[in-house]
């Protein structure tokens, strides 16, 4: 089992998802989505959308040909939990895709697998292949007469944009993964303009053990506001790195004793898009209300130079910003640069100071979630480790010469 | 191109649409097989999946330039990509750089004379427990070290060398 946990049974190995499955088929469509609007679910990709909510607009919507897309173009860096799941507990979140079909009226579900993951579609057909020759997926699934559905997987092709939903869409479409001006919203306007629910991996396989379990078992863990518990997908310099599950709430400090990094001086939450994290502040909490996060959390050790970290960052989206909108083609490439400027010891503080304000900019002009948050790491780490990153020794021209 | 291998191309392509449907969501599994057989998409292969799918052909070299695994230049049977995300740097991912250039003869982005090896860096691929780690084609390996990088090389050379009716199509597994 590569998913670890504290002390009690793992979750998602205790439960049998297609009871989830059938429990959910027996009851209204309305009740289905008040059951996960009661258990208080956010979205597990990061960004936290209460999934009852999501699923209660597509279910309102008009229209014979809706979809049910599980995002699975794990992109984020340290993010690592969705292969782990799509590989041992596949059936979990086919048996979550074919409930959020009953809930919301659609008939086709589709896995949008990330190019690098091409070892597991074959794996995951034969999952699909088994469901539908136990009635679990096709006509008239589970006996019940009229609910058709049924799951394709399809292949994405090496581009990080393409987890931000109106993106991945576009590239199942056919098209370059830019994303989509909102609204329309894709639970109105989504796949080939149908109302589309894109849901992370792990949130459809949470969601069938809700049904499996309960709302008021799936509450009593986490926090208020961020109910349940969550894969954390821990990497970087930790005596025990992997998935782990752990409740909502769970701070910094107690994360990092578990997988032995107590020694950390600084942690990645939320992958490229999130924040640095310094020691003073490990009393933080695992949390949407407090640090929101889809569980990637990359442990720094006391020797690691916080620039490179930044720099390694700045890169990742100077590559991978799809040039759509100005300020995050221009201003990750600007930050880049200072990046570099920091590290030659040639970077001024007016220079930094205007460097805050591009991160605004790019914040409230850019389009989708890449550049809204893209500058946050190199923000949080000029931040918390400016002493550590201001004024270094000017290099020596040779010195500069790039790699 | 041979007006012989225009000829194949079509007809993989036009089995292709049979069997995928002539829209255009078929685009992208349509290029990722080109890529996967003749591991580039030229020109003329642009040309045929845009006649085929009844697009403009810069719509296809739009689309094939836009996905790192698309790239339609020309790269070797063996398609060598070094994560250089965060948690691999962290993991020595450097030493793997260095050794991999060495062990291949070329540096990153470019592709051996022999057509075997492209050598390129990759973005984070969801291995960043067990770095560092890499991808030869759809092969993952993890925990690599520079020992290790002679054996990889070996075992796609080996691959390669085998009987064309053996391997299938240069691909590991």
């Amino acid at each position: 089992m590569s998913i670890q946990t504290q002390g009690n049974t793992l979750t998602f190995a205790s439960i049998d998802g297609d009871a989830g499955l059938k429990a959910a088929l027996a009851m209204k469509r309305a009740d289905i989505i008040d059951t996960v609007a009661d258990s208080g679910m956010k979205g597990r990709g990061g960004a936290g959308f209460p999934t009852g909510m999501k699923w209660n607009f597509a279910g309102a919507e008009k229209g014979d040909k809706k979809y049910i897309i599980c995002n699975a173009d794990e992109g984020e860096p340290g993010t690592f939990k969705d292969r782990v799941i799509l590989t041992e507990f596949a059936d979990l979140v086919f048996a979550g895709m074919t409930i959020a079909g009953r809930a919301i009226g659609a008939s086709q579900g589709i896995v949008y697998l990330r190019g690098e993951y091409t070892y597991l579609r074959s794996p995951l057909n034969a999952v699909i292949k088994k469901r539908r020759a136990a009635g679990l997926l096709g006509e008239d699934v589970c006996g019940v007469k009229g609910f058709d559905f049924d799951i394709i997987v399809a292949l994405g092709a090496g581009a990080y944009i393409c987890g931000e939903e109106t993106a991945l869409i576009e590239s199942l479409e056919g098209f370059r993964g830019e994303p989509r001006n909102r609204p329309p919203f894709p639970v109105v306007a989504g796949y080939r303009y149908a109302p589309t629910v894109v849901n992370n991996v792990e949130t459809l396989a949470s969601a069938a053990c809700i049904f499996v379990k309960g709302v008021d078992w799936f509450k009593s863990f986490g926090t208020d506001r961020s109910t349940g518990f969550k894969l954390f997908s821990i990497s970087g310099d930790c005596a025990k790195p992997g998935v782990y599950e752990f409740p909502f709430g769970i701070t910094v400090a107690d994360l990092l004793k578990e997988v032995g990094g107590g020694d950390a001086k600084a942690v990645q939450i939320g992958g490229a898009s999130g924040t640095c994290v310094p020691r003073a502040q490990f009393t933080r909490q695992m949390a949407f209300e407090d640090i929101p996060t889809g569980g990637s959390v990359v442990v720094f050790g006391p020797q690691r130079d916080m620039l490179a970290v930044a720099e390694n960052f700045l890169e990742f989206f100077v590559d991978e910003s799809c040039g759509q909108c100005t300020p995050c083609r221009i201003g990750n490439t600007k930050m880049l640069e200072a990046a570099e400027q920091l590290k030659e010891g040639t970077c001024s503080a007016e220079y930094v100071a205007e460097l805050r304000e591009l991160s605004g900019t790019m914040q409230v002009a850019s389009k989708c979630g890449l550049g809204q948050t893209s500058s946050n790491a190199f923000m949080s780490i000029l931040e918390h480790f400016g002493d550590e990153i201001m004024s270094r020794p000017v290099q020596a021209e040779t010195a500069r010469t790039p790699a | 191109m041979l007006v012989t291998q225009q000829e194949k191309l079509r007809a993989d392509v036009t089995a292709l649409v049979d069997r995928l449907g002539p829209g255009r969501s078929s685009l992208i599994p349509i290029l990722q097989d080109v890529k996967r057989r003749h591991h580039g998409v030229d020109s003329d292969a642009m040309q045929i999946v845009a006649d085929l799918l009844d697009i403009h052909p810069v719509e296809v070299y739009s689309v094939a330039t836009f996905y790192a695994f698309l790239n339609p230049a020309a790269q070797g049977e063996f398609v060598v990509r070094l994560c250089r995300t965060v948690s691999c740097e962290l993991a020595g991912k450097d030493a793997i750089a260095r050794q991999l250039e060495t062990e291949l003869g070329i540096a990153f982005g470019e592709t051996g004379e022999d057509g075997r090896f492209t050598l390129e860096w990759a973005n984070c691929m969801g291995m960043c427990d067990q770095g560092p780690a890499l991808l030869v084609n759809d092969r993952v390996y993890t925990r690599v070290t520079p020992e290790r990088v002679r054996e990889i090389a070996a075992e796609c050379r080996a691959a390669y060398s085998g009987h064309a009716a053996e391997r299938k199509e240069g691909y590991l597994v």
